[in-house]
């Protein structure tokens, strides 16, 4: 999937994927697509929560090995 | 999310362990990432958490005085409520976040300062163990009673006891 800008979370451990996101989206232009990668499964659940809570969409989330790739596109005004 | 459709999000933090302290913070910097109006009210122990790591000896009269030598407070001297084993636990726990490259509670407060979390002291416990706005560190807004934080959660749909 094609994103408009990347944000590395590996390594860090809830809440740093949601804060270090919401932080990224707040930057981004509505419509534009953020992917995040990590390594916390927790994300798996809280991204969509964030995105249901926040208004933003989440597109997708795909689990490699280890390596956690979740897409969010931002359409919270 | 606007300003007048705001979630809102308060926190009694009655515990002054750092375990129970990251708790609090985790829920309060995730509930501002989610949009929410967090408000936490710091009370009794809790109120360790906020107090200068530099303090002395606070307070007027023998009783506050002996109380603020024995309860000096501050994120450094916070302690877990398992496994401190005389600092060596607290001391390995500080060293696992490290090595996770954690935030340490401090790193914590800062963010949720920075997040727009307000950090309020209970103006009952500050009265008895003689602490006031200068005894914490900075950005602790105004000192509030029972009423303020009641008037915060009678708007909230979360309130958590922590």
């Amino acid at each position: 999937m094609k994103a408009d800008a990347t944000l590395d979370c590996v390594g860090l451990y809830c809440p740093m994927p949601i804060v270090k996101a919401a932080q990224k989206i707040k930057e981004m232009k509505p419509g534009e697509v953020l992917e995040v990668l990590a390594d916390d499964k927790g994300i798996k659940l809280d991204m969509p929560a964030w995105c249901q809570t926040t208004g933003n969409e989440c597109l997708a989330i795909e689990e490699n090995g280890g390596e956690i790739k979740v897409y969010v596109r931002k359409t919270q005004k | 999310m606007a300003e007048a459709e705001k979630e809102k999000l308060t926190i009694v933090v009655f515990s002054g362990e750092l375990d129970k302290a990251l708790a609090a913070f985790i829920i309060a910097t995730t509930g501002a990432s989610m949009g929410m109006d967090v408000t936490m009210f710091f009370t009794f122990w809790g109120l360790n958490i906020l107090k200068k790591n530099e303090t002395r000896m606070g307070g007027k009269g023998f009783k506050q005085k002996m109380f603020s030598l024995l309860n000096k407070g501050g994120t450094k001297r916070l302690k877990l409520s398992h496994f401190h084993m005389f600092g060596l636990g607290t001391w390995m726990m500080k060293l696992v976040m490290k090595d996770s490259h954690y935030p340490s509670i401090d790193e914590f407060i800062t963010m949720a300062k920075e997040m727009g979390v307000k950090l309020i002291p209970c103006s009952t416990t500050c009265g008895m163990f003689g602490l006031t706005e200068g005894s914490f560190r900075s950005g602790v807004e105004g000192i509030a009673g029972a009423a303020y934080f009641l008037g915060e959660a009678r708007k909230a749909k979360l309130t958590l006891f922590i």
